[in-house]
């Protein structure tokens, strides 16, 4: 079996440390603005009673679907054993992690009580799936930790395969009881569907690999390693796969809410009338998000630069946001329907169109979290043996 | 190389007794109210409930919050009826100030109390409280004048 | 007599001594010698509920609202909140029928579900059921996720916004935790009848009846088996301790 060598980064240029710098300070300033909101209270936020979930959990949500899409590229090497990702699969390891942990800060900065975190882990329900996913979350760390030390010990190595096939196992657990948080809910008319369980699985292919690929270019274009076009065309057209897999279950998912009368509702609000919503859906989910990618990856004539699969992955990205902005935020603001049949009125904001706009603390806790988990990974590549010297193509795929 | 060790240890040692000692020499006792009326004392002698009241408290709470159980003897309410007062002009002070009966202590021990986040940090009677309902409507409506006017509504 | 009799201990006791009784004012009744010894634990037993007639709730009254912000002190507790972040425990809804244009009003409430979604999500357990069937927040184990108001098909729950001083002995609650209708458990506990029901009583409303659902003597389920009572999103099946008549 071939042997794939790995190094430090360097670490020693200006611009590291001001990379490093512009990160911390960006995750400090999400500190504080999550501090200012637990100092005054959430009345400082855009959330209120009627969307209790805002942005930040936009933001956590985001990374912790993407943190489990970002160990694809390790997975397809040990469980799938395709030999090309073999060299990458330490890297997307550590980005599972660091962008698991990015998230998990917004989640925990935006509770009511953050000071309480010693109560979120010694009280359990265990029948509430944000309990499930704790342990899930925990698991995730402790599985993960552990196959990044089986990829790096040579006398561990042997148990690589087996590591990896129980972290894609828990992975995928992991992504369907995120999912499940919402999937599981009776009582909004967005949610309440077990085919969230699975999209999200999709969606966190989609995110994790676009983020994936951004960081695999930075950090060999920063630091002068050579990159391959097979390894890129690779990873390109694997996005593609997973941008259109994405597309087929919205489709799906939509499809089955037009049929089902009672859903009627909702999805006018989605599709048609939602104002933001429905702005966001058609042009950041759908052409943002899915249509200009594919068209940009899949079409003859296209320039299959690398530039231009950064910007992909960007829209993908941005995408992403946004459908999780419509999900979350838009399938709150269509109002609960507590009497079916009748048309409600309260001082309590009863069928009404909830208003929310995001406050700016709550947009400086998200950026916060993508800053801590890419903190983490900056900081990792240069203390520890994460990347090959080289992908170029003669070791990345010598039989080419 | 031991020895010497050994008679670092023990100085530090001595030097800390020495310093906590300083210490607890000045530990400002909080100021306890003679109770009212003859005979009336605290629930547990005066050193145990110093040093376990948190422990009595909490139990208290769960058997409240979740039984149902209302004795008064251990309750959270009735240690602020009696020891929360006002000072000689009647003035009353809030948690957060160190002449608070619980915050004096624990400020010292540095011991945040997650208590007055929830409940209210003096005896029911001295809040002013209208029971009025025409004069909580009136506050509404100022409150919602107040909001429109100065656009913090939005 | 219906009226003033609301639930079994009260129907016994006026059973019992029958004219000596009913001649009372109504609140003077809560205060019999049957009520729950306070070193006593709730039990399993009772399960209390509440049974609200439609037809009886006037269109424009809102004392049962006005009740049980005052026995909570809510109004102005939060001043720098915007309306749609205040806290309401009980609120007035106006239903019109789509096609009929029929109108009703009734008051909404957390409905002390049986089998209550916002239990079964909360990761902490600091929402639970009680024994005899209240649905609480326990505060002091609350972290803030805003779960169970995700989960509450009702949107019966709050959050708190801001920092709160002063809170009634009835309600302790504070900044960063979720709260809702307790249905006035301390009350109940002292075997008195929970503001609101009291506020329509006391108006000569009488829409609001409480009791013990599980004791088939009381007023409550009585009504119940011989004139029905319906739950709100019964589909769920929940099985509400709140139930409705004339919806």
């Amino acid at each position: 079996m071939k042997k794939f060598e790995y190094s430090q980064i360097n670490g020693k240029s200006l611009a590291y440390f001001g990379l490093l710098a512009g990160l911390g300070l960006i995750a400090v300033i999400g500190v504080l603005a999550s501090w200012y909101m637990e100092h005054n209270g959430h009345y400082v936020t855009g959330m209120n009673n009627q969307v209790i979930w805002g942005t930040p959990h936009i933001f956590a949500v985001f990374l912790i679907v993407a943190a489990s899409g970002a160990l694809n590229v390790a997975s397809i090497a040990s469980v799938f054993s395709k030999k090309m990702y073999e060299p990458m699969a330490r890297l997307s390891a550590l980005l599972a992690i660091a962008l698991l942990a990015g998230g998990l800060v917004i989640l925990l900065l935006d509770l009511g009580r953050p000071d309480r975190l010693i109560v979120a882990m010694t009280y359990y329900n265990f029948k509430s799936i944000f309990a499930w996913n704790i342990i899930l979350y925990t698991g995730f760390f402790a599985i993960v930790g552990t196959y990044i030390w089986m990829m790096m010990d040579h006398n561990m190595y042997k148990y690589k395969k087996t590591v990896g096939l129980a972290a894609f196992i828990w992975r995928l657990t992991l992504t369907t009881g995120t999912g499940s948080i919402f999937g599981f809910l009776v009582a909004r008319s967005a949610y309440d569907a077990a085919l969230l369980a699975p999209m999200f699985i999709i969606m966190s292919f989609s995110f994790g690999l676009a983020i994936f690929i951004l960081v695999l270019m930075a950090a060999y274009n920063w630091t002068g390693r050579e990159l391959g076009d097979v390894v890129i065309a690779r990873l390109r057209k694997l996005l593609g796969v997973f941008v259109a897999a994405v597309l087929y279950f919205v489709i799906v998912y939509h499809l089955t809410n037009l049929y089902i009368t009672q859903r009627h509702g909702v999805e006018e609000f989605i599709l048609s009338s939602g104002g933001i919503y429905t702005q966001l859906f058609w042009i950041g989910q759908v052409l943002i998000g899915g249509l200009i990618p594919l068209v940009l990856i899949y079409a003859p004539g296209v320039s299959q630069c690398r530039k231009t699969l950064a910007f992909v992955c960007t829209l993908v990205i941005l995408g992403g946001l946004a459908q999780l902005y419509v999900l979350i935020i838009g399938g709150q603001a269509f109002p609960l329907d507590i009497f079916p049949g009748y048309e409600v009125s309260s001082s309590f904001y009863d069928g009404v169109i909830a208003s929310y706009s995001p406050s700016l603390p709550e947009v400086l806790l998200g950026l916060g979290g993508i800053a801590v988990a890419l903190l983490l990974v900056t900081f990792a590549l240069k203390v520890l043996r994460f990347l090959p010297p080289s992908l170029a193509d003669s070791v990345a795929d010598p039989h080419a | 190389m031991t020895r010497s060790f050994l008679q670092l240890t023990i100085f530090c040692g001595m030097f800390l007794l020495m310093l906590s000692g300083k210490a607890l020499a000045e530990t400002p006792f909080p100021k306890i109210h003679e109770p009212e009326g003859e005979g009336v004392k605290c629930v547990q002698p005066e050193d145990e409930i110093r040093r376990n009241h948190m422990k009595y408290i909490l139990h208290q709470r769960d058997k409240t919050v979740h039984e149902g159980i209302r004795t008064e003897r251990y309750s959270l309410a009735k240690c602020i009826d009696c020891h929360v007062q006002p000072d000689e002009n009647g003035k009353i002070v809030d948690h957060t100030s160190d002449e608070h009966f619980c915050n004096a202590c624990h400020q010292y021990a540095a011991v945040q109390i997650d208590c007055f986040e929830c409940h209210a940090d003096r005896p029911q009677k001295f809040i002013k409280r209208s029971t009025d309902k025409q004069a909580l409507n009136q506050q509404m409506q100022d409150m919602l004048a107040k909001k429109t006017s100065d656009g913090s509504n939005e | 007599m219906s009226d003033c009799v609301n639930n079994s201990r009260r129907d016994f006791i006026s059973k019992v001594a029958l004219a000596g009784t009913v001649t009372l004012a109504p609140g003077l009744l809560l205060h019999t010698a049957q009520a729950k010894p306070d070193d006593q634990a709730v039990s399993s037993k009772t399960r209390w509920g509440i049974l609200i007639d439609t037809n009886k709730c006037g269109k424009g009254c809102t004392s049962c609202v006005d009740a049980c912000n005052e026995e909570f002190a809510l109004i102005g507790s939060m001043p720098n909140s915007a309306d749609t972040q205040k806290t309401q425990y009980i609120r007035k809804v106006t239903l019109k029928e789509k096609t009929t244009g029929h109108e009703q009003s009734l008051p909404l409430l957390c409905q002390h579900c049986e089998n209550p979604p916002c239990v079964d999500v909360c990761p902490t357990g600091a929402s639970f059921k009680r024994a005899d069937g209240i649905v609480l927040v326990d505060k002091h184990i609350c972290i803030g996720c805003r779960y169970c108001m995700m989960a509450c098909p009702y949107k019966a729950r709050s959050f708190v916004h801001e920092e709160i001083v002063n809170q009634t002995l009835a309600a302790p609650r504070g900044k960063g935790t979720v709260e809702s209708c307790t249905m006035c458990v301390h009350r109940v506990d002292k075997d008195r009848n929970p503001a609101c029901v009291e506020a329509c009583n006391a108006d000569n409303h009488n829409a609001m009846i409480f009791g013990d659902m599980n004791d088939p003597e009381s007023a409550l389920s009585v009504e119940l088996k011989n004139n029905g009572g319906k739950q709100i999103r019964a589909d769920l099946g929940l099985n509400t301790g709140v139930r409705y008549q004339g919806i």
